[in-house]
């Protein structure tokens, strides 16, 4: 490796920037191929309803529609899958799924015919002459009432789908010797994606009979589903992704794929689908909505003794990654507190609501709202201040945590207070209706997927002749510049010029797999994989260089093409390649990083280990409260995390502050809103995320611990970034009017009445 | 063949003669994508998002909401129009030494609106850009580096 530093932890550009403010950046829709149908999807209008009738033909007789395909046209129309790591006890253990309606529709939406046509125009005017009959059948759309035996049932019998428990220690002996207690019911929203991009494909069969599909996918082992759908060798499917306009977990589960699939098996003909933005509204999945029960008791002195929750989800109505989401929301349920007695119970329930999946956060953003506001609820009781309250009780490196994992990295909660509310500097003065006010908060969250999971991720490294560098690793890239990570990485270890190494990506058979980019785990895992793949390279030089200089490996070092003695002796790489060849030692390795793996988790009580590690942070701001409207504008926000190691330190800033923009837009404004399972805000007139104005310029901080599990000790930043925001928000506004809002997002509506109105 | 009536029509297209047949209702959007502008982006077709705005005789515009038609006999000027590989805009410049920029799916409208603004207005405050660009969304950044590459244009400071 390069003796000092030379990419990371610095603020280089990434190369593919260039093309991104050029607009030459292919991204899936803007990908066409000759004699290409394009595709749209005839969805549902009812949330709970029987097909009594479905009629495609006129649609098929229409000219230039080129196939228009039902659930009967589908090889394997439904799928089941087990959810790894539920238990047996918990009702239904399996995630049905079916690829078309077949006889039942389960919310309004549902996909329930494909169209190709020779134009968009001629497949929209197919979709219109699709005639359906439903037969609406009683639907349920609160998750509470969904848990009731008589509930009508989606699936099997009995809607809860997950259930998982922390035990740990006696919490009634705990509550009966506690000096205060807090009790509140918690509400968090159906949060909407929205990323810029659509969920786009094109999907061809090339000359071999694979199927191809280009997508915008967080996954490209989707390639899997698509074959198990088609009923064909995985080996015949093939995902190569693209650069996404984000995704944010939007793209984690399967969007485009096995419906570009089925079209171009059908068809033989390149097919595009991309969905209109209304159809991001009610066809896609969102963040689970949470009802939040908790009770957290403390000594007078500020100790905390016991913690209880129960914890809703609703997940809709399919089961995707709900019960994960909700394991981790269990895990994450006590916050980054060491508390010695808790008692969790946790469900997540199926309804005839919009499907809820993965969303950046996954299940560990909404409890962080509650156990933020319980804590500077318990604060207000012991009239202490809420940072001192949380330092007595922040879990130290080494600490156990409810599941009886121990922290294995550095805690600098302490020291991310700190610096988010020192960034607030001087407090503004509240004048007239318009009063001001600050909180914090703060949060842990996990990096790399559950461990029982087994987690490997793999990528290939190889010297050219000429000393450039190649990477293959099957990240994908979301926007967040995965690629230019894993290029900096092998530029570092290889003593390479950054544009010396070209990454190859994203293509599940051409790059080694290397799992999703999900889970905050992309830099961890590949990250560590060209890591590892880069230094057999550089071992495998050294080797033969240490033979032709007469100097022992260890000895040597790559800067510039050169390789170095110590001594500063140096001879040109080229030649040392040039002798690995002659010896049949090629400078090239297929490297695999495998995270901690851990047994399954056997009951549903989670009592081991289930992350490789946490990055904790917190975030701070100052709000102005308008009396008189309820309206709140954040003057200033700061966020500070502990990421270990910036490897890009302005794509870190970038993750910090996208993450803290987004967690605002969860905390004061978005709500995707249904009406008995018909929603109401599809389209971004209606669904409202934040604009320019609606944000104040977030100060990103970033501590270096240089703790964590990733490359060079880096640790995960990109869900984390999110986590603390809504209760940092809430806690400002309490501080501001004396109003604390435990149904967010915190509109003005809810702040308005919460001030007029002694009853709500 | 679908009963509609299309029209023949020539735009001016980053300085070039573009023509095509469209019907009355196609959006300029739509026709600049198949034209192969892919630059310019459909992020929901309704003139919320902003990723598809154009400079229609220098001032911003949403092209998803503006017919073909409409557009004919006027100076119509995409991303790139701009700068190119070798010389990059000073707003793109500006953009990628302060990474205003992610998955980069908002920054071709996004940098449209940004030359609007500063052609019209050279020394805009941090709000007036805020208020410039508040139609053009993005859900990856927070805005602050967007907000800085511009004014940083804006100051000379690139
Ligand atoms: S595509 Fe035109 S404003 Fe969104
Ligand atoms: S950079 Fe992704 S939407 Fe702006």
């Amino acid at each position: 490796m390069a003796k000092e530093m030379t990419y990371i932890g610095k603020r280089t550009p990434g190369l593919d920037e260039r093309d991104k403010v050029l607009g030459n950046v292919i991204y899936a829709d803007d990908f066409t191929l000759p004699d290409m149908l394009y595709a749209r999807v005839f969805r549902a209008t009812k949330p709970s309803a029987l097909i009594k009738k479905l009629n495609v033909e006129k649609a098929r007789n229409l000219p230039g529609v080129a196939c228009v395909l039902t659930a009967d046209d589908v090889p394997n129309n439904e799928s089941i899958s087990n959810v790894v790591g539920q238990t047996t006890e918990v009702g239904l253990l399996e995630a049905k799924h079916q690829v078309l309606v077949k006889n039942r529709v389960r919310y309004y939406g549902e996909a329930v015919a494909l169209v190709a046509a020779d134009t968009i125009d001629a497949a929209n005017r197919a979709l219109e002459l699709i005639e359906v009959e439903y037969e609406e059948i009683p639907g349920v759309f609160d998750p509470i009432a969904a848990m009731k035996p008589d509930a009508p049932k989606l699936h099997g019998n009995n809607n809860i789908i997950a259930q998982w428990k922390l035990r740990k220690g006696n919490i009634e002996k705990a509550f009966a010797e506690s000096d205060v207690v807090v009790e509140n019911t918690y509400r968090t929203p159906r949060q909407e994606h929205a990323h810029l991009e659509p969920e786009s494909g094109v999907a061809w069969v090339d000359d071999m009979g694979v199927i191809n599909i280009r997508s915008a996918t967080q996954v490209i082992e989707h390639y899997r589903d698509v074959a198990a759908v088609l009923g064909i060798p995985q080996s015949m499917v093939r995902i190569e992704g693209t650069i996404m306009g984000g995704a944010f977990g939007g793209k984690e589960d399967v969007t485009v794929e096995v419906f570009l699939g089925l079209l171009a098996w059908k068809t033989r003909k390149p097919v595009k689908l991309t969905f209109s933005r209304e159809e991001m509204g009610f066809g896609r999945q969102k963040r689970h909505p949470y009802i939040l029960k908790y009770k957290t008791g403390a000594t007078k002195d500020g100790k905390l003794t016991a913690m209880e929750a129960e914890i809703i989800s609703d997940a809709g109505a399919y089961v995707y990654l709900s019960p994960w989401v909700l394991l981790y929301s269990t895990v994450h349920s006590t916050g980054p507190y060491f508390i010695p007695n808790v008692k969790v119970d946790s469900f997540s329930v199926l309804t005839n609501n919009i499907m809820t999946s993965a969303f950046r956060g996954f299940g560990a953003m909404q409890v962080a709202f509650a156990y933020e506001s319980q804590m500077d609820e318990l604060a207000e009781k012991l009239n202490m201040d809420p940072f001192e309250l949380r330092k007595k009780n922040f879990l130290k490196k080494g600490s156990e945590t409810a599941n009886y994992q121990k922290i294995t990295s550095d805690v600098l909660l302490k020291e991310s207070v700190e610096k988010a509310l020192g960034a607030l500097g001087e407090k503004s003065t509240s004048s007239g209706s318009k009063k001001i006010g600050r909180g914090f908060a703060c949060s842990w969250q996990s990096y790399g997927r559950m461990t029982y999971l087994h987690d490997t991720s793999s990528a290939w490294v190889g010297l050219e002749l000429d000393g450039s560098a190649v990477v293959r690793s099957g990240i994908p890239d979301l926007g967040g510049g995965q690629r230019e990570s894993l290029r900096a990485i092998a530029a570092q270890i290889l003593g390479l010029k950054i544009e010396e190494v070209h990454v190859i990506s994203t293509d599940s058979q051409v790059t080694p797999l290397a799992g999703t980019v999900t889970a905050t785990r992309a830099l961890f895992m590949s990250g560590n994989a060209v890591k590892l793949a880069s230094e057999n390279v550089l071992n495998i030089i050294t080797r033969t260089a240490s033979k032709m200089l007469k100097v022992s490996a260890e000895d040597l070092y790559l800067r510039d093409k050169l390789v170095y003695t110590s001594g500063g002796e140096s001879i040109p790489l080229v030649k040392v390649i040039k002798e690995c060849a002659a010896e049949g030692s090629m400078p090239q390795s297929l490297a695999t990083y495998k995270a901690p793996f851990t047994d399954p988790i056997k009951t549903d009580v989670i009592k081991d280990p289930v992350f490789a590690d946490f990055t904790f942070g917190a975030q701070a701001a100052e709000v102005e409260v308008d009396t008189e409207t309820g309206i709140v504008t954040i003057l200033k926000y700061a966020s500070a995390q502990d990421i270990g190691q910036a490897i890009n330190v302005n794509r870190a800033e970038g993750q910090i502050e996208g993450g803290a923009a987004q967690g605002i837009g969860f905390g004061l404004m978005e709500d995707y809103l249904e009406e008995k399972g018909v929603p109401l805000t599809w389209n971004l007139a209606t669904y409202l995320i934040p604009t320019s104005k609606d944000l104040p310029d977030i100060q990103s901080i970033i501590l270096e611990s240089k703790s964590g599990k990733g490359p060079f000790g880096a640790k995960g930043v990109g869900e984390p970034s999110i986590t603390a925001a809504a209760p940092a928000l809430v806690s400002a506004i309490y501080d501001a009017v004396g109003v604390r809002i435990k149904h967010i997002p915190a509109t003005p509506e809810r702040i308005y009445w919460s001030l007029h109105n002694s009853d709500t | 063949m679908d009963g509609k009536e299309y029209y023949n029509i020539k735009l001016i297209v980053n300085g070039k003669e573009v023509k095509g047949s469209v019907a009355a209702e196609t959006s300029l959007l739509d026709f600049l994508r198949s034209k192969n502008y892919i630059e310019v982006k459909k992020g929901c077709d309704k003139g919320d998002c902003g990723a598809c705005t154009v400079l229609i005789d220098g001032k911003a515009t949403v092209s998803c909401l503006t017919s073909a038609i409409q557009a004919q006999g006027r100076k119509i000027q995409t991303l790139k129009s701009l700068g190119s590989w070798d010389k990059l805009d000073p707003l793109q410049e500006a953009f990628v030494k302060h990474e205003a920029l992610q998955c980069g799916f908002c920054t071709p409208g996004m940098l449209m609106t940004a030359k609007a603004l500063l052609d019209e207005n050279p020394h805009p405050t941090r709000d007036d850009i805020k208020e410039a660009i508040s139609g053009n969304l993005c859900r990856c950044t927070g805005y602050k580096k967007i907000v800085d590459a511009i004014e940083a244009v804006s100051k000379g400071e690139n």
